[in-house]
């Protein structure tokens, strides 16, 4: 684990991503106490006041507020929390079934791998915010229905990725040494074959971390997700939209939001890449 | 007495086209209670199937398509896969070739041991399989054995990590432990420590070996029984001694004629070797 933590350590871009990603942990939780107003609080008489350091500034509004006179610097905040959630929970649900399906896929092969693999394959070729379209179309708009239908549209990479990881795994003789030992196949699954293969799992599940925060703002953009007054960061850019010429500040900051964390995250995946990498862990 | 019967096991693997390879075809032999037997062999006869045929670790597209494997009494071939499971690492055991890949990286040594403790003997507490596991690896010499415990297998040479193989493999004091070439991926000396040290268990615990390899040395060292196998048949069978004095199959001698001879084998000059033109199948089965 020090080892481990030096490694990472040496990265320069990976610890920046965590600094990022641990900020934007902090703010989701503590959004109540950071946040100075309430994040649906509307001050009519205060609408599109411009940031704090510009001419017309309000002290009170640190990033100004919006045509409702919300303050923007709270709603930021408080979206926050919607971003990790949704990330979170799709980048779960994604996670539990691409892993379940790429595992048996690979453990078993033949015909139970051609049968999953062919699925994933159909998954594949539908383009994703496509697909998640649909499945909101089909399910309705809400941030409970767009976190499905980016968990959905997440199996198949999840897939793949476990496949692959497993297949180089499974045939090593380790695993032939445990099922000689009498292991059952669920214990030569999840115990003896899951750790030894985490890694790229791990890093894909980062990554994927980001992907998800990114397509949650695509589809709330649309309309297709977070509903009013939710302070959702691609929520916050679609209701800016008329205002772009007027009050630049309010499609700035939140895409500065959502910029600075799928950064963060990818950042930190591709650190966890270089440190968890099998060749360097050996030496 | 004979711990176990293998008779007229026949292993084919199966090819999309049709094709069928008879791996392992009707080979019968018995392996004696607290006894070395040795299978030999080139490349791609048929010694490391039969083992794993014992194990029923056949995977598509092979398959056991005939003959019975006898351990006590009761056929393993007719078992369920939960009771064949329990035969697996408790009556039978098994140590590889590669030490390097064949312990899980991801846990340590003692907890590798411990696993197959934990699987078949569920009547033991943790403390008294963490004193069974220490005194395992005390036995095949694993120098501080209470330190290396948990200690990953990286840490370890190769001679140390097929110690702790055997360590694994002895750890349920199994009927019968089945090697597939254990020697082959180390060095001389360590290959004659390993040797000793099995030799050394098959003394104090009465385990049967069968034990698979191509160096005819390891097999002079070890063996009291051969089996010589060639293109998925045997072709001689016999006491260790017999076979070294006095082997009968034309493919015998032409494998015991491929190793240079001290003092015997002219300096520089080529080394026998087995004519594949020949096909030795059509000779009589020495089977004594």
């Amino acid at each position: 684990m020090r080892d481990f933590i030096k490694q990472y350590k040496k990265n320069k871009s990976a610890v920046l991503g965590f600094f990022i990603v641990v900020l934007l942990i902090f703010m989701a939780i503590f959004a109540p106490w950071i946040a100075p107003h309430l994040p649906a609080d509307q001050d009519l008489v205060h609408r599109l006041t411009p940031p704090m350091w510009e001419e017309g500034g309000l002290h009170q509004f640190f990033l100004g507020t919006d045509d409702f006179g919300r303050d923007l610097f709270s709603r930021i905040i408080y979206g926050a929390r919607i971003s990790l959630m949704v990330g979170a929970i799709s980048v779960g649900m994604s996670l539990s079934f691409g892993l379940t399906m790429g595992m048996l896929a690979a453990y078993f092969g033949g015909k139970v791998d051609l049968f999953i693999m062919r699925i994933v394959d159909i998954m594949l070729s539908i383009p994703a915010i496509l697909l998640a379209i649909v499945v909101v179309s089909i399910l309705g708009p809400s941030l409970t229905n767009a976190m499905i239908a980016i968990g959905i549209v997440g199996i198949p990479t999840y897939a793949r990725v476990v496949r692959a990881s497993v297949l180089t795994e499974r045939e090593k003789e380790y695993v032939i040494a445990s099922r000689i030992n009498g292991s059952s196949n669920m214990r030569l699954m999840f115990k003896v074959i899951l750790p030894n293969a985490a890694t790229p799992i791990i890093v894909q599940s980062t990554m994927g971390f980001a992907s998800a925060v990114l397509e949650a703002a695509g589809l709330s953009f649309l309309g297709l997700g977070a509903q009013p007054p939710t302070p959702e960061w691609g929520a916050m850019l679609s209701d800016s939209l008329q205002f772009i010429t007027t009050a630049p500040w309010m499609i700035f900051y939140p895409g500065l939001a959502i910029f600075l964390t799928v950064l963060g995250f990818n950042l930190m995946g591709d650190g966890l890449m270089d440190v968890l990498d099998p060749k360097l862990k050996d030496k | 007495m004979n711990l176990i019967e293998v008779k007229n096991l026949k292993t084919y693997f199966f090819s999309d086209e049709g094709e069928v390879n008879k791996a392992v075809n009707n080979v019968s032999f018995e392996i004696p209670q607290g006894k070395t037997v040795c299978i030999v062999g080139e490349s791609g006869s048929g010694k490391s199937i039969t083992a794993m045929s014992i194990m029923q670790l056949i995977d598509h597209p092979g398959r056991i398509v005939g003959g019975e494997i006898i351990l006590e009494e009761s056929n393993l071939l007719k078992l369920s896969d939960a009771q064949m499971r329990k035969v697996r690492g408790r009556d039978v055991a098994m140590i590889f070739q590669e030490p390097m890949t064949s312990l899980n990286p991801s846990y340590t040594v003692g907890y590798q041991i411990d696993e197959a403790l934990r699987l078949h003997h569920k009547e033991l507490n943790k403390q008294q399989r963490f004193d069974k596991v220490v005194e395992a690896l005390d036995l095949v010499g694993i120098p501080d054995p209470k330190e290396k415990y948990g200690e990953y297998p990286f840490k370890l040479s190769g001679g140390q990590r097929q110690r702790v193989m055997i360590a694994i493999a002895m750890a349920c004091e199994p009927k019968l432990l089945i090697a597939d070439e254990p020697t082959t991926a180390l060095d001389v000396t360590i290959q004659a420590q390993v040797l000793d040290l099995m030799k050394k268990l098959q003394d104090e615990t009465g385990t049967s070996i069968l034990f698979i390899t191509h160096d005819l040395a390891v097999v002079y060292q070890i063996a009291d029984e051969v089996v010589v196998m060639y293109r998925g048949h045997i072709v001689e069978k016999a006491s260790a001694k017999e076979l070294f004095e006095n082997p009968k199959h034309p493919y015998t001698k032409a494998l015991l004629n491929s190793i240079p001879k001290p003092g015997v084998t002219p300096r520089k000059s080529r080394l026998d070797t087995v004519d594949d033109t020949v096909d030795y199948l059509s000779f009589p089965k020495e089977i004594r």
